[in-house]
């Protein structure tokens, strides 16, 4: 198994994004993913910066892939996923069904992310078909589905997928028309200032009783805790996972990636605090996605 | 597909009076969009699909009891038996009848998906409505005469996703997520290889549908895995000093004043705290009521409206079936002045969540 990098879910300052990119070029991960997939207005970087970044990257090893956006809704959103899917060089991960009909009508080989909807054989076959080589499992299924699955991907010979599960960070749990971090600063959507940028972690919703449920992020709404599935790595192995995601976080994603590679490696990792929040791994377990369940790996 | 014979379209037209309507539903899409839209109104239960039948629904659309279809709660939805029954007595009436098998299976539910969708074809329904790519391309594959609609849990917002479902699985509609403006909503309708379908009135979902982990992420089960939000077994209300609290699996989800009218702990319309903010952050108790929207989706080419609410009593879908096929049928007659009546509106109201109704996502100033 090895480890890859989610596309970064957060607003951030242009060279803030160089630099975080710079750290990662030298730590030991596969693939690297990158591009906007919450909300087409955030500008920082242009098409043209994340190849500049793809090209870095790839000059250190790394395998890149681009990521799309989830939810498309306007023309020129469209015509940015065309964009992307005509680069030309680059995997492309589709996020919603638009990048998958524009790169299988192409008869390019493409990622699928978190937000596709991939629950069952048929649908990994069909999707195999239109071109897809890799598939990140959606985040609220567990490792009984999963290994129910790859077992039947396995009898039905799709030999050249790639199974990817997202092992940490907030989980993307769902995409709005509301930007929720513009009703949070009082401002219309339409004039948001781009206020995203202050909130390089989103913003956490507590319960009023103080508990982490949520995280606004735009218009996307993620887990208030972090997922982390470092202690199933070796059931992971054994179900025929391939690729292990690690999702961005503003500080400290260096030790996240030192700790999962010191895992992967079987080796104790050294005693850090990934992040200062509450974890949760329930879904891996077919629980609800906040509990904790001890590890049975 | 089953098409009307001579005589049970007759027999509609003295039932219902309106020759519009009728035409509308033997039209193709190219009259559809200057005609009438179908009115698809829910059937949780036989009685209420009798009460949308007979107060003017073009379609009525069902699911069968368990996890196959998106509103599964407990005593509604039917059996065989039930849906043989109710496909009658709307067919008997010129009433179209949709079948909704539009949540996701897993490997070890598929053969109850299939079979669902076995026992819908052979029902004769006009229209499944599915959601997940397998059960579209089984459906396609084993029973290509019956005709698909993509389900608003399909989460197809632009219309080059359509044109994916379109060329694989030969959709015939699509039901559009509640989250584009209307704008939106005339781009897609221009550029669409298919008749779409929007919501017109009741809950409204603010997150994109069919790809929302809210629910699962609370309790275990999500509207994609078990078709369930926030689901009733999960909740617990209690009374306590500070006021009475909704929970759902343990966690608080709001709790409200003597003062306050308390409503059921959808997840995401509970009061949370934002940095220090107690809001609702991400939405308020409210419905969708687009009547005001009739005469802009007509003319958008907009080929039918849906009522949400398989899971409300069979009085409340005879009343919104009532004044929905009263406003569609005003607006045919005379598209140019056509303007909701306010009695309309306060019905409507009175029947919504928290008693407000907004026009939501159409509304860019609502997003």
């Amino acid at each position: 198994m090895n480890l890859t990098l989610g596309p970064i879910l957060y607003f951030w300052p242009k060279q803030d994004v160089f630099n975080f990119y710079a750290e990662m070029a030298d730590l030991p991960l596969d693939t690297v993913y990158l591009g906007e997939t919450v909300c087409s207005k955030r500008r920082e970087l242009k098409l043209d910066h994340w190849l500049e970044l793809a090209k870095d990257l790839r000059a250190c090893g790394k395998r890149v892939v681009l990521s799309t956006l989830a939810l498309l809704e306007a023309e020129s959103e469209l015509k940015m996923l065309r964009r992307i899917c005509n680069n030309g060089e680059l995997l492309v991960e589709a996020n919603d069904m638009a990048a998958v009909q524009l790169l299988s009508e192409q008869g390019l080989p493409f990622v699928t992310g978190p937000s596709i909807n991939i629950y069952n054989l048929r649908v990994l076959k069909q999707l195999y078909n239109s071109g897809m080589r890799r598939w990140v499992m959606p985040v609220e299924l567990g490792a009984e589905t999963l290994q129910q699955l790859l077992q039947q991907a396995d009898e039905a010979r799709l030999a050249e997928l790639e199974t990817e599960v997202f092992a940490y960070g907030c989980l993307p749990l769902a995409y709005a028309a509301r930007c929720f971090t513009a009703r949070y600063r009082n401002v219309p959507k339409d004039n948001c200032e781009f206020c995203c940028i202050e909130y390089p972690d989103g913003i956490p919703v507590r319960s009023q009783e103080g508990a982490e449920l949520f995280t606004l992020n735009g218009i996307q709404t993620l887990s208030g805790e972090h997922y982390n599935l470092e202690h199933e790595l070796p059931r992971m192995q054994q179900i025929g996972v391939d690729l292990v995601r690690l999702s961005p976080q503003r500080e400290g994603m260096a030790e996240v990636v030192k700790r999962f590679d010191q895992r992967l490696r079987g080796e104790a990792p050294d005693s850090i605090a990934l992040v200062n929040s509450q974890q949760c791994n329930g879904y891996w377990y077919g629980k609800p996605g906040m509990d904790w369940l001890e590890s049975s790996s | 597909m089953h098409t009307r014979s001579g005589n049970v379209v007759a027999q509609a037209f003295h039932y219902f009076g309106h020759l519009t309507f009728l035409s509308a539903a033997a039209a193709g899409r190219r009259e559809g969009s200057e005609c009438c839209m179908e009115l698809v109104c829910p059937a949780g239960s036989f009685p209420a699909l009798k009460a949308a039948v007979d107060n003017g629904a073009g379609a009525v659309y069902f699911g069968f009891r368990g996890a196959t279809n998106a509103r599964q709660f407990i005593g509604l939805n039917f059996d065989e038996a039930k849906a043989a029954k109710g496909i009658r007595y709307a067919r008997d009436r010129g009433v179209r009848v949709l079948c909704a098998i539009n949540t996701y299976p897993q490997p070890q539910g598929w053969a109850q998906w299939q079979r669902a969708v076995d026992m819908a074809a052979d029902l004769g329904v006009d229209a499944l409505i599915a959601a997940d790519m397998g059960v579209l391309g089984y459906a396609a594959e084993r029973h290509p005469s019956l005709a698909l609609h993509l389900s608003v849990q399909g989460s197809a917002t632009n219309y080059e996703a359509l044109n994916y479902y379109q060329r694989q699985f030969g959709i015939k509609r699509a039901v559009l997520p509640r989250v584009l403006s209307l704008a939106q909503v005339e781009h897609v309708a221009k550029h669409s290889p298919v008749e779409l379908e929007v919501f017109a009135f009741g809950s409204l979902c603010i997150m994109v549908e069919g790809r929302c982990y809210l629910s699962s992420y609370l309790t275990d089960e999500s509207p994609n895995t078990c078709g369930a939000c926030s689901p009733a077994k999960a909740v617990r209300w209690q009374e306590t000093e500070q006021g009475l609290e909704s929970r759902l699996n343990e966690v608080l989800i709001d709790r409200y004043g003597a003062d306050e009218k308390a409503g059921y702990p959808t997840l995401c319309k509970g009061r949370f705290d934002v940095e220090g903010n107690l809001y609702h952050a991400l939405e308020e108790p409210t419905s969708l009521n687009t009547l005001e929207l009739i005469p802009q989706l007509r003319r958008i080419g907009i080929q039918a409206v849906k009522i949400e609410g398989r899971q409300r009593s069979p009085a409340y879908v005879a009343q919104v079936t009532r004044i929905w096929r009263e406003a569609l049928d005003a607006a045919a007659r005379d598209p140019d002045n056509f303007q909701p009546q306010p009695a309309w509106n306060s019905s409507l109201s009175e029947l919504s969540e928290g008693t407000t109704t907004t026009i939501g996502a159409y509304h860019r100033s609502w997003q």
